[in-house]
């Protein structure tokens, strides 16, 4: 009980005993979809043919960004199996996957939504009219008004999902990286390496997520690099808990005894036997941490220590009209625009991936059915 | 229980000191240069700055640096931290009542709403409050908590001026500080303001604290109510509750009394989480409302480099932590006999 009770705030391999019941089958994905090959070879055309590359890719790791998100959302839709013929059918998922995928084709068509200023080096800088000081209402060439020192809100939210996207999948990627290593040895070998591994994340743990993150990026500095260095450092010791307790419960099965009985050598039956029963729950709380990140990613940049200024990110966009805010007497919501539009923006990401998280989770795990 | 006490005690020490080499660790990306740069109180000092490297031992090997840095915290000596303008270890002491005062008063009504909201979705599950309650967490989770502040700011201190930031007004902050009438024993506000009999303080405080609360409550209560809703299915569904209905004891004693009550047990366990996450959602909070507590000092103080204040701040938020986590633990082995065998 009490041990999946904890699974949902952050710890570990809770949860997994119940979805071990349900997934107890060794198995890859065999069937490779074929719309994410589609667009899978769709990104490496924009990425071989120079003159489109130019245009639209801007960014390398926001291609890398793009594809991932894309295949592993495609990919686990459409993985044959009572898993996602479930999923299709529940309402929670389809409004999930909807607001995800509408935030994929608006970062994927950023450039034709709010296309740069010709000749401009960054397309993430947004552009900006002028420097006055206060900000001005939503009005023609400036759909969404504009923040504090006259930077274009629309443009900034567009181009801000490329930012919010890269940001997710960079982290995500690390802390799964991070905790996929240290949580197999850990599990895989127990005793004094197990220790170790847990005292490290026991460590990584006593500080509230936010806190920490504020605390690196303070000494790192400014930029979006040193906020993923961040935000990866504070969210990989889940995954590698996860992992440890996952593999924990997987190791004593019968099929890794089988395979170890045929001669299989640690590393195989680790990556071919250990860690595939482990990958659903891993994507459950990666759908939940990517809307998690980008919500510290914004919050981090609201207090100052984000991306530099200008720079296409949602957080900074109400960042910039801070001191806007309270209106003036009389009309308090006079710059309601600088919060609200970016505001929104941020609350339709994370809830798209809590939809999903909560979808996933809900079909995983069976006694928790409907419990939100 | 003993035994489990002890062993979760002993665990205590080595994550403080884990979290010194980390943060040590941390400090390390800095160039010894821009550590020299903190013991400049003066700007003509920056001719010296490779004597202040080496008076204050920058230049050694790292684990020289570490050592002596660790018999500087051992002596609660952590520098003298810039944004607040006195001594970290001071800073501390004068930020923190405020802040463990606002989260007092925020664990309140998340723990009432929250347990009543979640009881009642798992005794009508499939109706239209549980249905809502659902609704209402999974959106809550999504909303970004300085959003959701500034909106509160706006609507209650800009639109209504009900909830005004900082702390006090000015007439009451005259009062507590300056007029000499004002007795200090707990450096809780509102406690003070009741046992020095001044109700108006009391209120005034109160109304300061409001917009952090309503800020953090809403975001911080979806957890609970979910939680609290799931548990309470599952002991809705156990034979002693069945029992207590075959009697036919009253429905409201069924749900109070035999569910309810073991129902809570886990929810003691999120309450270590439900600190945590306070702890972490009170450094936007009190920003938005310039709430003179710990949270707005370190984001200020990260904000401005100011390192002596950061490191402080850090290390004292963990302490916490690792303290509430024990707390919580300790409590749940105790209410429940089940965990203590394990």
């Amino acid at each position: 009980m009490r041990r999946w009770i904890r699974a949902f705030g952050s710890s570990d391999g809770a949860r997994m005993s119940t979805l071990r019941a349900v997934l107890d089958r060794t198995r890859t994905i065999r069937v490779v979809p074929p719309i994410s090959l589609l667009i899978l070879l769709l990104g490496l055309a924009v990425f071989v043919s120079p003159g489109l590359r130019e245009r639209i890719v801007r960014h390398p790791l926001d291609v890398g960004a793009f594809l991932v998100v894309v295949v592993a959302i495609a990919g686990f839709w459409a993985v044959p199996s009572d898993l996602t013929k479930r999923l299709r059918r529940n309402p929670l998922s389809i409004t999930g996957f909807t607001i995800i995928t509408l935030f994929i084709i608006v970062a994927a068509l950023a450039p034709v939504l709010a296309p740069p200023t010709p000749g401009t080096r960054d397309p993430y800088l947004i552009p900006h009219e002028g420097f006055a000081p206060d900000p001005l209402p939503p009005r023609p060439g400036h759909p969404l008004g504009t923040t504090g020192r006259q930077y274009d809100l629309y443009y900034g939210i567009i181009w801000g999902t490329r930012t919010a996207f890269r940001v997710a999948v960079v982290v995500v990627a690390i802390s799964i990286a991070l905790g996929l290593v240290l949580g197999s040895l850990a599990g895989f070998y127990g005793g004094r390496i197990d220790e170790v591994v847990m005292r490290i994340t026991d460590i990584f743990l006593a500080f509230p997520g936010l806190v920490l993150a504020v605390v690196v990026t303070a000494v790192l500095g400014k930029g979006l690099d040193h906020v993923m260095i961040a935000i990866a450092l504070v969210g990989w010791p889940l995954y590698a808990r996860l992992l440890r307790g996952d593999i924990l419960s997987v190791k004593q099965r019968d099929y890794v005894e089988a395979a170890r009985a045929m001669g299989a050598g640690d590393l195989r039956i680790i990556f071919r036997h250990v860690i595939p029963n482990a990958i659903y729950p891993f994507m459950v709380v990666a759908a939940f941490d990517m809307g998690v990140i980008v919500l510290v990613a914004a919050a981090l940049s609201f207090l100052g220590l984000g991306a530099e200024i200008g720079y296409a990110d949602w957080g900074q966009l109400i960042n910039m009209s801070r001191s806007w805010i309270l209106g003036v007497p009389g009309n308090a919501f006079l710059y309601w625009y600088t919060v609200v539009f970016p505001g929104i923006v941020i609350f339709l990401f994370v809830l798209g991936w809590n939809l999903l998280g909560d979808a996933f989770r809900d079909i995983l795990d069976p006694r928790l059915r409907g419990s939100t | 229980m003993t035994a489990y006490v002890a062993r979760r005690l002993l665990i205590l020490p080595l994550v403080a000191f884990g979290v010194t080499i980390l943060i040590f660790a941390l400090l390390q990306f800095l160039t010894p240069e821009e550590r020299a740069a903190l013991f400049i109180t003066d700007p003509r000092q920056f001719g010296q700055i490779q004597g202040i490297i080496r008076k204050y031992g920058l230049d050694q090997p790292v684990h020289v640096q570490y050592w002596s840095w660790l018999k500087q915290l051992a002596h609660g000596d952590f520098g003298w931290s810039q944004t607040a303008r006195m001594r970290t270890a001071e800073a501390i002491g004068a930020f923190f009542p405020a802040t463990l005062e606002l989260t007092i008063y925020m664990f309140i009504p998340i723990i009432l709403t929250g347990l009543w909201l979640g009881t009642k979705a798992a005794v009508h599950k499939d109706r239209f409050v549980d249905h809502f309650s659902r609704f209402f967490a999974i959106s809550l989770r999504g909303l970004p908590s300085f959003v959701w502040g500034l909106i509160v700011l706006m609507i209650f201190y800009g639109w209504l001026n009900w909830f005004p930031p900082g702390r006090l007004s000015l007439e009451a902050d005259q009062f507590v500080h300056l007029s000499g009438e004002f007795r200090v024993y707990t450096r809780l506000m509102t406690v003070d303001a009741l046992l020095n009999g001044q109700f108006w303080i009391f209120l005034d405080a109160l109304r300061h604290m409001a917009g952090p609360i309503l800020t953090l409550v809403l975001v911080e209560m979806a957890l609970l109510v979910r939680i609290t809703r799931s548990s309470m299915l599952e002991v809705l569904r156990q034979d002693y509750v069945r029992t207590a209905r075959a009697k036919g004891l009253d429905e409201d004693v069924v749900i109070m009394k035999h569910a309810r009550r073991n129902a809570l047990i886990p929810v003691i366990t999120l309450t270590s989480l439900l600190f945590v996450g306070l702890l972490g959602g009170v450094v936007l909070a009190e920003t938005i409302f310039n709430f003179p507590g710990i949270g707005k000092w370190g984001a200020e103080a990260a904000v401005q480099l100011d390192v002596p204040g950061v490191t402080g701040f850090a290390m004292f938020i963990a302490i916490v932590t690792v303290l509430g986590n024990l707390a919580a633990d300790v409590l749940y082995a105790a209410v429940d006999p089940r965990i203590r065998l394990q």
